[in-house]
């Protein structure tokens, strides 16, 4: 990636952002976020396949924020969560730049957030085959079945948070389960705590989600939350039709259609 | 052993659904006992997690009912709440929360009758169901006397 | 020091178990599920994992639940009534399949519990605990406990110590307590006398990565430093680092009411969440995570070894592993040390 490494130098040498976040060598074969801000350490930013981890987290972090505009090395799925992010007002073209890398890898700059989102709007949000296959297993089961089921998956959970702290559209400076007036949700990372939180998190990002799995990659006990926001983007698509992220659009769950439908209310 | 009595939470709308249970109650239509009503200025206020709060605190039934679409007296909040309701009631059925024990409709201030019907059949189909058990074993007692691992 | 060695075969160890559950004690072991290996409570034999440089989240757990209840109350006409966990109810545990870091790291937790207050609960949950650890003969660049006083085959926090004599090799077992001593007491065929053998060449080599004490001396004049904005910022303040971590110890309390009744529950809380020292009225004296990062550094290398004699690391990797953003501690921990003041 010489040409991400020369233009990064180059934005950064003439001022244009003040930090550059991307990807560097990590320790043990882990990629991870680097934040360039002098032009002589962009030859640290690396990208390959390794690079998953959804950058787009750090544009609203504070620390980050006040350093000054920002570039961002932005796969597809970061894309997505900074346009997510555009429609939500949590940044704009005054702050953020967008240094694209294609699927097929290649480097692509735009002007502006418009830019990517016409880039963005050309590829659907296709959830993979196998957890798909996974969606479809849960659906089959009884109602009791996918009771059980939830409960023995989220049971490990120890709620460290990793997975709001991991996902870009998390950034509320203070979540629904730190409030405790009134407590939403049971603080202890016991069955009820677990499955309040978990059901909370999948409707908060609910029409929000682009299914990037920076939450499943970072829960430390692997546990398959994703799941939880997979169905939700499918529902979203059945109910609302499709769901692509977009800067003017109205927030999917903040609005509604008169004739929208449902079989259910009597 | 005693018959099982459910209990209902019921989240009605101020304009429409309590005004509507009003006049099942002037119009001395009887119905079932087993209703708790929350009344709400609208069901665009009444949040998802109440629903899970009610079953925290051992309900049986839920009930969600408010204004017929158009009729809102906020003119939108129920077109809000019904987006809200087919996504939380996918997710509830998705994580195996019984979707059968949470009945959604729409009652107008005219339609006392209904509310009778609605009421007098969810707690038939409750009562069929039995109590929430799967819900309060995880709501009861949630911390183990001696827990670990 | 004359330790009582043993000889234990590869094939008693399943005899052992069976033994231990004819006892009435309850066996904690290593158990692989989504890839990940935990230990939780182990049935039968057959399903305890071996294969694991380190398990997921650390053992603290059976003396320090995660969520744990401290007392119930209820409130009725004539006022309140508390009452408080009957310690009666907490069983004889076996814990199988330990490493080593996290045996010294029951020494260190004990230390932050018995500080002034005696925790009550722990020390009961602890002292009904049988630790058996199992050296390492495998390690990976995560590993460092040998620069912080432990190594792979360390007796310290272990009732016994099985150390593998090679690939599928049969079991030296020391017998370190009293504790172990009557396990070997109820399965004393199991436990065959035996000649010296020497366990350091089964054991996995770490090598020492940094001087714990200098690291100690530094961070009492590195409060403001720059370094700790720069390693942090990556971190997204989750608290995964603190709850696999052996000797975290930071608790929120909780009270769980129904209606007129509730219970206290204590639960783990982590330094790195950015509500852990808010106040009521809004401030937060750590309000960006630097500052955060620099409190979980400093607590366990500086303020633990200041006030507890011991240090708050064992060396186990944990954090670095668990972490989502790849904040490597021992790479930290060597660039303090080599910063030049």
């Amino acid at each position: 990636m010489d040409d991400l490494r020369k233009r990064a130098k180059e934005l950064l040498e003439t001022s244009a952002v003040k930090v550059v976040i991307g990807y560097e060598q990590g320790t043990a074969n882990k990629t991870r976020a680097l934040f360039v801000e002098k032009a002589e350490d962009a030859d640290c930013l690396i990208f390959d396949s390794r690079c998953v981890q959804n950058l787009a987290t750090y544009v609203t972090k504070r620390e980050v924020k006040d350093k000054g505009k920002m570039a961002i090395t932005a796969t597809l799925p970061v894309m997505r969560s900074i346009i997510q992010l555009a429609s939500e007002f949590q940044v704009n073209d005054n702050n953020l730049l967008v240094l694209g890398i294609t699927p097929e890898s290649k480097l692509v700059e735009f002007k502006n957030l418009s830019e990517v989102e016409t880039f963005v709007h050309q590829y659907q949000i296709e959830i993979d085959a196998k957890n798909k296959e996974m969606l479809d297993k849960i659906a089959k089961m009884t109602q009791a079945e996918r009771w059980k089921f939830w409960i023995d998956e989220l049971s490990p959970c120890f709620k460290c948070y990793a997975c709001r702290a991991a996902c870009p559209m998390c950034y509320c400076h203070r979540c629904t389960v730190d409030f405790n007036q009134p407590q939403w949700i049971p603080v202890p990372s016991h069955e009820l705590g677990n499955l309040e939180w978990h059901i909370m998190r999948a409707i908060h990002l609910t029409g929000r989600c682009i299914d990037c799995d920076a939450c499943y990659n970072a829960c430390p006990l692997a546990i398959p939350i994703n799941l939880l926001t997979k169905r939700m983007l499918e529902d979203v698509k059945i109910n609302f039709g499709s769901y692509q992220p977009s800067i003017k659009a109205d927030h999917l769950m903040s609005t509604y259609k008169p004739d929208d439908k449902e079989n259910f209310i009597q | 052993m005693a018959e099982f009595e459910p209990k209902i939470v019921a989240f009605v709308c101020n304009w429409c659904t309590y005004a509507g249970a009003d006049l099942t109650g002037t119009s001395r239509i009887k119905y079932a006992s087993n209703v708790r009503i929350l009344r709400f200025p609208c069901t665009g206020r009444i949040d998802y997690m109440l629903l899970l709060k009610a079953f925290d605190e051992g309900a049986d039934g839920i009930i969600v009912s408010g204004c017929h679409p158009n009729d809102c007296h906020y003119t939108s909040g129920n077109f809000h709440a019904r987006r809200r309701w087919i996504m939380f009631r996918s997710l509830c059925d998705f994580t195996g929360i019984d979707t059968r024990r949470i009945k959604f409709s729409w009652v107008s201030a005219a339609e006392g009758a209904k509310w009778a019907d609605i009421v007098n059949t969810t707690v038939a189909s409750i009562r069929e169901l039995g109590p929430y058990t799967e819900y309060k074993i995880v709501a009861n007692n949630p911390v183990k006397e001696v827990s670990h691992g | 020091m004359n330790i009582d060695k043993r000889l234990v075969r590869k094939d008693s160890l399943e005899k052992l178990f069976d033994i231990l559950k004819q006892n009435s004690k309850t066996i904690y072991a290593p158990f692989s599920k989504n890839s990940k290996v935990s230990f939780r409570e182990a049935d039968s034999f057959s399903g305890i994992t071996t294969d694991y440089i380190q398990t997921t989240q650390s053992s603290k757990e059976v003396a320090f639940p995660r969520n744990e209840k401290i007392l119930n109350y209820s409130k009725d006409k004539e006022g309140m009534k508390v009452k408080g966990i009957d310690l009666n109810d907490i069983p004889e545990v076996v814990l199988w399949g330990v490493r080593p870091c996290d045996t010294m790291g029951i020494g260190e937790l004990s230390a932050i519990f018995n500080w002034d207050y005696k925790d009550e609960i722990y020390n009961n949950r602890l002292s009904r605990v049988t630790v058996f650890g199992f050296s390492c003969s495998k390690s990976d660049d995560y590993c460092f406990c040998t620069s912080v006083g432990g190594n792979p085959g360390n007796t310290q926090g272990s009732d016994i110590l099985f150390t593998q004599l090679g690939e599928n090799g049969d079991y030296l077992a020391e017998i370190l307590t009293d504790k172990g001593s009557s396990i070997v007491s109820i399965s004393s065929a199991l436990f065959e006398k035996t000649e010296n053998i020497e366990k350091e060449k089964f054991l996995a080599e770490v090598p020492a990565r940094f001087e714990r004490e200098e690291i100690r001396g530094k961070l009492e004049k590195f409060f403001d430093s720059q370094l700790w904005v720069e390693q942090s910022l990556k971190c997204i303040g989750c608290g995964a680092c603190a709850y696999v971590c052996p000797t975290c110890a930071c608790f929120d309390i909780q009270d769980e009411a129904h209606g007129k009744s509730g219970s206290r529950v204590r639960c783990w809380d982590s330094c790195g969440f950015s509500t852990f020292t808010l106040h009521t009225s809004g401030h937060n004296p750590r309000e960006v995570q630097s500052q955060r990062w620099r409190q979980r550094i400093m607590h366990k290398f500086l303020i633990m070894p200041d006030r507890l004699s011991v240090y708050g690391c064992t060396g186990c990797g944990r954090c670095s592993r668990a972490c989502p953003v790849d904040m490597n501690i021992l790479e930290h921990l060597i660039s303090i040390q080599e910063v030049s003041l």
